[in-house]
């Protein structure tokens, strides 16, 4: 290909480009220099240096959000990854036929509807008369019921429980399509090898599955750092704290209370702790093929 | 493989449990929606008079012909010329190998993760000033940038793998660059086209931050920010709330158990590549 024509590629490539700098990189640039100001928005900005960065690193408040979006994790990222795992090594095999489609059709519908389904939804069965509340009644434990989400210490753990709900579907069946491309040779070798379960687990199906894990924990570490949808919904934050994540504060400061530079340091603090996170779990996972 | 019976019952036996939890929001939902309006209702109760008739009160206070409107215009705004300028941005990049196209496509790697929070603010102030605050072009605009970087990022990689000798062949017969492009390229391109097409549709359909942040009148949002608003006013009318969330989910159900199979695989890929 001629040198010229190598370079009128970029034709090509520009409007993608384009809308990418106008709408994402500029942005970008805007919400870091919006951090080192004080903003409400409307009067002069005045200058403020790293202030805003160092509330964020302070303020108790604000440091009680971000440690709410990191015990997310444990929902959004831990449980559907170990509950997907459990059940790809006992299925081993993604079924064919019809049960397999009608179980992976399911699985998906999460996927499928709004975040903000999933937060209505949840939120009628975790209330009082709620669906949670009549199981736990009707197993004699009608002492646990109570409104989930708007008790205090059970309030954060709830919403947690919805996005396990949303991600574990996904997870499930990423993990039991990887686990069908295992070779079976290896599980036999593990056996004649006089392998137990736990053996055989972390020696072939951990390895093995090492990608498909980087990808559950990629997609729902990101989830849980920078929910947002479900929170709103769901408890809007409260009470109190409890369940406020950086993505709301970012919404309340910038619009509400009318903080836009502190919003904007939070929200750089939260695109730098999403990397921070994701980046080693890439490394980790896909070490070999990068 | 040999799996012993007893092995292979449980794994069925905790997808099955799996499918009943993923249902069970859904089911309690209808059986709320059913009940006579006014009542309160319990989680899951089949009502001994069901009451469809909740539905068409929510059809007409949810004003869902308008909410179907007002998406429908805005998926038909990102998600064609997304698929498109992202589809020739992966063939410059991909395959034209552009000079200093790694530049660019570093570039585009750093939105890969980058919360929409990061940027929703600057986002709202640039709408101002253009006027299109409380229009659909407010969250029709900027999601078309927001998806460069994965829908860029997706079709480079399908790009990539093309071999280069089928240009050199069509180059021989005196194409153009842009007859290589439409008539060679494209054709092929046309599984990962569809795949990309599916995610886009549904991302636009279920965006709720911008929607929410960027326009106040819920009949020019998307369907998850008219669902939003929806809660937002009749929240405490937990019958009509379940069945309007129903209602305007209905949609998307339909169109994902019609194209179920492209819609699995179309996440599935999605996030192998994310």
């Amino acid at each position: 290909m001629t040198r010229a024509a190598r370079w009128s590629g970029w034709l090509y490539v520009l409007p993608a480009l384009a809308m990418y700098a106008i709408f994402v990189l500029r942005p970008l640039g805007l919400t870091f220099q919006y951090s080192l100001y004080h903003w409400n928005g409307i009067g002069v900005a005045r200058w403020a240096g790293l202030d805003n960065y160092l509330t964020v690193f302070t303020d108790g408040d604000l440091l009680k959000i971000i440690g709410n979006a990191f015990v997310l994790i444990i929902f959004f990222s831990f449980i559907p990854v170990g509950l997907g795992l459990l059940v790809a090594s006992l299925v081993r095999r993604a079924s064919g036929g019809p049960f397999g489609t009608v179980v992976r059709t399911i699985l998906f519908l999460p996927q499928v509807i709004p975040l903000v389904a999933a937060g209505i939804a949840w939120s009628w069965l975790l209330s009082s008369n709620g669906v949670i509340n009549q199981l736990l009644r009707a197993v004699g434990l009608g002492g646990w019921a109570r409104a989930w989400l708007g008790e205090f210490d059970t309030a954060l753990p709830s919403v947690g429980m919805i996005g396990a709900w949303v991600l574990l579907g996904l997870c499930t069946i990423l993990l039991v399509t990887g686990m069908s491309k295992i070779d079976p040779a290896l599980y036999e070798a593990a056996r004649i090898d006089g392998a137990g379960p736990i053996r055989e687990f972390l020696a072939v199906t951990l390895p093995s599955l090492r990608r498909e894990i980087g990808v559950c924990l990629t997609v729902t570490v990101i989830a849980a750092l920078a929910s947002f949808d479900i929170v709103y919904i769901a408890t809007a934050g409260g009470p109190g704290l409890q369940t406020t994540v950086p993505g709301l504060e970012i919404y309340r400061l910038a619009f509400a209370q009318r903080q836009v530079g502190l919003a904007s340091a939070l929200a750089i603090v939260l695109m730098v702790l999403v990397l921070v996170c994701v980046l080693p779990i890439q490394r980790l996972t896909r070490g070999d093929k990068a | 493989m040999r799996l012993s019976r007893r092995e292979r019952l449980t794994g069925r036996a905790f997808l099955v449990a799996l499918a009943l939890i993923t249902l069970l929001p859904f089911v309690s939902m209808l059986s709320a929606a059913l009940q006579p309006r006014g009542t309160v209702p319990t989680g899951l109760a089949w009502p001994a008079d069901p009451q469809w008739s909740n539905f068409v009160d929510a059809f007409t206070v949810a004003n869902m012909a308008a909410l179907l409107r007002s998406s429908l215009f805005i998926t038909v705004g990102v998600v064609p010329v997304s698929v498109a300028i992202a589809t020739m941005a992966g063939f410059g990049l991909g395959h034209l190998r552009v000079p200093g196209g790694r530049i660019a496509f570093g570039l585009l790697l750093i939105g890969l993760t980058l919360p929409f929070e990061a940027v929703v603010t600057p986002i709202y102030y640039q709408m101002r000033d253009l006027g299109l605050l409380n229009t659909r072009w407010a969250i029709v605009l900027p999601l078309i940038g927001l998806y460069m970087p994965f829908a860029v990022f997706w079709m480079r990689a399908h790009f990539t793998n093309v071999p280069q000798e089928l240009s050199d062949a069509a180059r021989v017969d005196g194409s153009t660059t842009w007859q290589l492009f439409w008539r060679v390229h494209v054709p092929l391109a046309r599984p990962a086209i569809a795949s990309l097409t599916i995610l886009l549709f549904l991302w636009t359909w279920n965006q709720f931050l911008l929607a929410i942040v960027l326009v106040d009148d819920a009949t020019e949002r998307t369907m998850a920010g008219a669902l939003g608003a929806f809660q937002g006013q009749w929240g405490t009318d937990q019958v009509l709330l379940c069945a309007g969330s129903l209602l305007i989910l209905t949609p998307t159900l339909v169109v994902f158990l019609i194209f179920q199979r492209h819609f699995i695989s179309a996440l599935l890929q999605g996030s192998l590549k994310g």
